[in-house]
């Protein structure tokens, strides 16, 4: 059934795959983010309760959002890693846990900055916070523990294990503000239900998350095309590619 | 436009600084993030360049002494 992948798995094919995608999505990124951010910013109307400080929305929630997204992509590379022994769905996982970390950092930063005007404290121990910095620690600790031993393909399986248990950490966040009392608000945007935010207000903020979504898969495929250079410098075709 | 003047959107109803904090921090970290993982690929590309231009050299050498 998924035969047609096979080749994919195959270093060069798969970094002229990235290299024919990464233009296009990079370009739909940044102008799906400029596009949703100056309609949310200056096109929207303010919040009733929160007034213009509720903007801080069209970064926010895409970050979190994404944080947890890339996430669940690290570790679905980790677990193909693990199982099937493919080579670059590790190296996937090291070019994706930067990036799920800057994410998870942006919305940690951007939560702050709501919190500070809206609850009176940059922070507070509250679950949601909490479980999300404890998603940026999972990714600090997934590049970590990759370059901790010195026989690689340990550091490698060890790494992609606690990238798998961390994905505990996900319905953790996802729930943790219906699970606890928090200070956090509740969802706005929800699959099962009618968005609790107003359509003038939503349609910037989904095209904010998909600029997030689309940048996501830009960086890793770029990010993925380094770490094949790398480490299949010794190939033939990595020579000629670059030796010219 | 929801804004009557640039004033009064650069001052975001008296929350600018929070607005324009998370909003600068973010591009920051964003350009950052794009920045790094393009020179990172250009420096190594070069350095293999280096490595393999040295390496030919080498051969070159080598095989003149014979």
């Amino acid at each position: 059934m998924f035969k047609w992948l096979d080749p994919y798995a195959k270093s060069e094919t798969l970094y002229h795959f990235c290299g024919k995608l990464l233009p296009y999505l990079m370009v739909s990124a940044l102008a799906l983010l400029l596009l949703g951010n100056i309609w949310g910013l200056a096109f929207t109307p303010a919040d009733y309760q929160q007034g213009d400080s509720y903007r801080i929305i069209h970064i926010h929630v895409p970050s979190a959002i994404m944080s947890m997204g890339a996430y669940a992509a690290m570790a679905s590379a980790a677990f193909v890693a693990l199982i099937w022994q493919i080579k670059v769905a590790h190296w996937a996982v090291l070019a994706i846990a930067p990036i799920g970390a800057i994410y998870t950092a942006i919305a940690l930063i951007t939560g702050m900055a709501w919190g500070k005007p809206m609850w009176g404290a940059w922070w507070v121990w509250d679950a949601r916070l909490t479980s999300e910095l404890i998603l940026l620690f999972l990714y600090l600790g997934v590049i970590a523990l990759n370059g901790a031993f010195s026989d690689r393909q340990v550091g490698a399986k060890v790494s992609s294990l606690l990238a798998l248990i961390g994905v505990i950490n996900l319905p953790i966040i996802h729930f943790s503000v219906e699970w606890w009392n928090t200070l956090h608000q509740g969802a706005s945007i929800t699959k099962f239900a009618k968005p609790s935010i107003d359509p003038s207000m939503l349609w910037p903020l989904l095209i904010s998350i998909l600029a997030f979504a689309v940048l996501l898969m830009a960086l890793t495929c770029l990010r993925l095309r380094t770490a094949i250079l790398v480490n299949e410098q010794h190939r033939p075709w990595v020579r000629k590619l670059v030796g010219g | 436009m929801h804004f009557q003047s640039f004033s009064e959107f650069l001052a975001m109803g008296g929350y600018g600084f929070f607005v324009w904090l998370s909003f600068g921090l973010t591009y920051l970290l964003l350009i950052g993030l794009i920045a790094g993982s393009v020179y990172q690929q250009k420096q190594f590309k070069q350095q293999l360049k280096a490595t393999i231009a040295r390496e030919q050299r080498v051969k070159q050498y080598q095989e003149q002494q014979v």
